[in-house]
C-alpha cells in the first residue's frame, strides 16, 4: 500500500488518501480482506497528521469501502469488490477525456484515434489477435 | 483519534486580546486564539510578523502587558515550573552548552524533567545517529537541531512547541522533525504548536492554522475550513487588459493580457466573485494551497 500526497494540489489531504485507497482497490492492489496500514504507520510514512489519516479511514468506512474490526485494524470490505466496476469506469473515463482533448489539440481525427487504440491494443496484448 | 474541536473549553493554550509594543512598533495587535488539545496547530507568517514574540509569551519569557495568556489554564509567568515542566521547546537555533558531550546533555536535561524517559531518549539518540561522546560545539547545524529535538521531546511533553525548527535544515533533518510532530500527536492528548515559514510542512501536518501579518491575526481555524473559503479563479476578458482589473473582494490579481488569476475569499452570498459584472468569463476555478492563500494575504495587506 503505497500512497503519495501532493502538496501543490489544493485538494485536502484526507481526500487524497480516500481517492488513492479507492484507486488501489479498483486496481486490485488492495484486495478484499486485506489490512490497511495502521493510522500511525501511514501518518509517519506520509509525514501527515494522524488525525488526517483517521479522518480518511472514517470516510472510507462510512462509504463501506473498508470495515474496522474491533481491537484490530482496518480491512478492505469483502463487499468492496461489488463497487469497483463503477469506480474503474469512472477512472478510465477521466483518462479518455484527457486523451480526446489532447487529440483534438493536435488535430487528430476520432477515427484515426480509434484505429490507433485497436492497433496499440493488439501490440500490447498479442494473444488477443484474431 | 478524533479531530480536535476548536472550542476554548479544552484549550492547551488560550490567548485573549494580547497586544505587545516594542518602542513605537506594535508587534502583536489584539491577538486572540485557542490551541485545542490533541492536534497540531501551525502558525505561519513572514519574518517579523510577531511569531516568536507570541511564542515567548506562551513560554512565559515575556509578561502579557495587555491581554491574557494561559497555558494548561495557568499563567506561565506566575507558575513557570508547572508550565515549562510540561512543555518541550525547540527554537530555530537551539541554545545548547557547546562544551557538553551528547550523553552529558541527556543527563543534564533529565535533571529538569521528572518524566524523562531514558529508554526513549536513548532510542532517539540512536535513531538520530548522534554520537554520545561528541561535544555539542562540534555538531553540524542539522545534528544540533536533532540534539535539541531529543532534549525537547524525551520527557514526552504535553505540549511540543517548535519555533521555526526547520529553518535552513536539509530535508532529512526536516523529516525527523516532522516525524517527532506526528509521534507526539499520535499519542492521545498531546499537542503540538509549530511555527514555520515552510507552508508545505504546515499544510501537511496541521489541523489548525493561524496566520500573523504585521502583528495581526489574519485567519485562525481548522485548515480544511480555511481552505474551503478560498478559490483561485481564472478570468478571461474579451480584450487584453492594460492593468489588473478591479475585482471586489479579491486578495490578489495577477496576470496579463486577456487572462487574469484572482485569489479571493467566499463572500456572504456564498459566491466567490460576481464575474458577470466584470465583463469577463470564469474559465477555471480551483482550490488553493495554503501557500497561495498566504501569498495573497501578504500582498493584499502590504502597507
Amino acid at each position: 500500500m503505497q500512497l503519495r500526497i501532493a502538496n501543490t494540489d489544493g485538494t485536502p489531504i484526507y481526500q487524497q488518501i480516500v481517492a488513492q485507497v479507492r484507486h488501489l482497490i479498483a486496481a486490485g492492489r488492495l484486495q478484499p480482506g486485506e489490512e490497511l496500514l495502521p493510522i500511525r504507520t501511514l501518518a509517519e510514512q506520509l509525514t501527515v497528521n494522524p488525525n488526517t489519516v483517521a479522518r480518511a479511514y472514517l470516510e472510507l468506512e462510512r462509504t463501506g469501502v473498508v470495515t474496522k474490526r474491533h481491537g484490530s485494524g482496518t480491512y478492505v470490505s469483502e463487499a468492496a469488490s461489488a463497487m469497483p466496476q463503477r469506480e474503474k469506469l469512472k477512472m478510465i473515463r477521466q483518462r479518455v477525456d484527457a486523451l480526446l482533448v489532447e487529440a483534438s489539440h493536435l488535430d487528430i481525427e476520432l477515427d484515426v484515434l480509434i484505429e490507433m487504440l485497436q492497433q496499440r491494443h493488439q501490440a500490447i496484448h498479442p494473444e488477443t489477435r484474431q | 483519534m478524533k479531530p480536535p474541536s476548536p472550542s476554548s473549553a479544552d484549550a492547551v493554550v488560550s490567548v485573549a486580546n494580547l497586544s505587545r509594543q516594542f518602542g513605537a512598533k506594535l508587534v502583536l495587535n489584539d491577538i486572540s486564539l485557542h490551541v485545542p488539545r490533541g492536534g497540531v496547530f501551525g502558525l505561519v507568517g513572514e519574518n517579523g510578523a510577531g511569531k516568536t514574540t507570541l511564542i515567548k509569551h506562551i513560554l512565559g519569557l515575556l509578561r502579557a502587558e495587555q491581554g491574557v495568556v494561559r497555558v494548561f489554564g495557568l499563567d506561565p509567568v506566575a507558575e513557570p515550573v508547572r508550565v515549562l515542566g510540561r512543555i518541550g521547546y525547540l527554537s530555530e537555533q537551539p541554545d545548547l552548552p557547546g562544551w557538553m558531550r551528547m550523553e552529558e546533555l541527556m543527563r543534564y536535561t533529565q535533571a529538569f524533567h521528572p518524566n524523562w524517559d531514558a529508554d526513549y531518549a536513548e532510542k532517539l539518540r540512536a535513531q538520530f545517529g548522534l554520537n554520545p561522546t561528541a561535544r555539542l560545539h562540534t555538531l553540524s547545524k542539522g545534528q544540533r537541531a536533532k540534539a535539541g529535538l531529543l532534549a525537547a521531546q524525551a520527557h514526552r511533553p504535553d505540549l511540543l512547541l517548535l519555533d521555526e525548527p526547520s529553518s535552513g535544515l536539509d530535508p532529512l533533518v526536516r523529516r525527523d522533525i516532522l516525524e517527532a510532530v506526528i509521534r507526539t500527536v499520535a499519542d492521545e492528548g498531546r499537542t503540538v504548536f509549530f511555527s514555520s515559514h515552510l507552508l508545505e510542512e504546515i499544510e501537511r501536518v496541521s489541523d489548525h492554522v493561524a496566520m500573523l501579518h504585521h502583528g495581526r491575526l489574519v485567519f485562525c481555524g481548522l485548515l480544511d475550513d480555511i481552505k474551503a473559503h478560498y478559490r483561485r479563479i481564472i478570468l478571461r476578458f474579451a480584450t487584453a487588459q492594460a492593468k489588473p482589473p478591479e475585482v471586489p473582494g479579491a486578495l490578489s490579481v495577477t496576470g496579463a493580457g486577456r487572462e487574469w488569476a484572482v485569489v479571493c475569499r467566499r463572500g456572504p452570498d456564498e459566491h466567490f466573485i460576481g464575474a458577470a459584472n466584470l465583463g469577463a468569463s470564469v474559465v477555471d476555478e480551483h482550490r488553493t494551497s495554503l501557500s497561495e492563500i498566504f501569498v495573497a494575504h501578504a500582498e493584499a495587506d502590504a502597507p
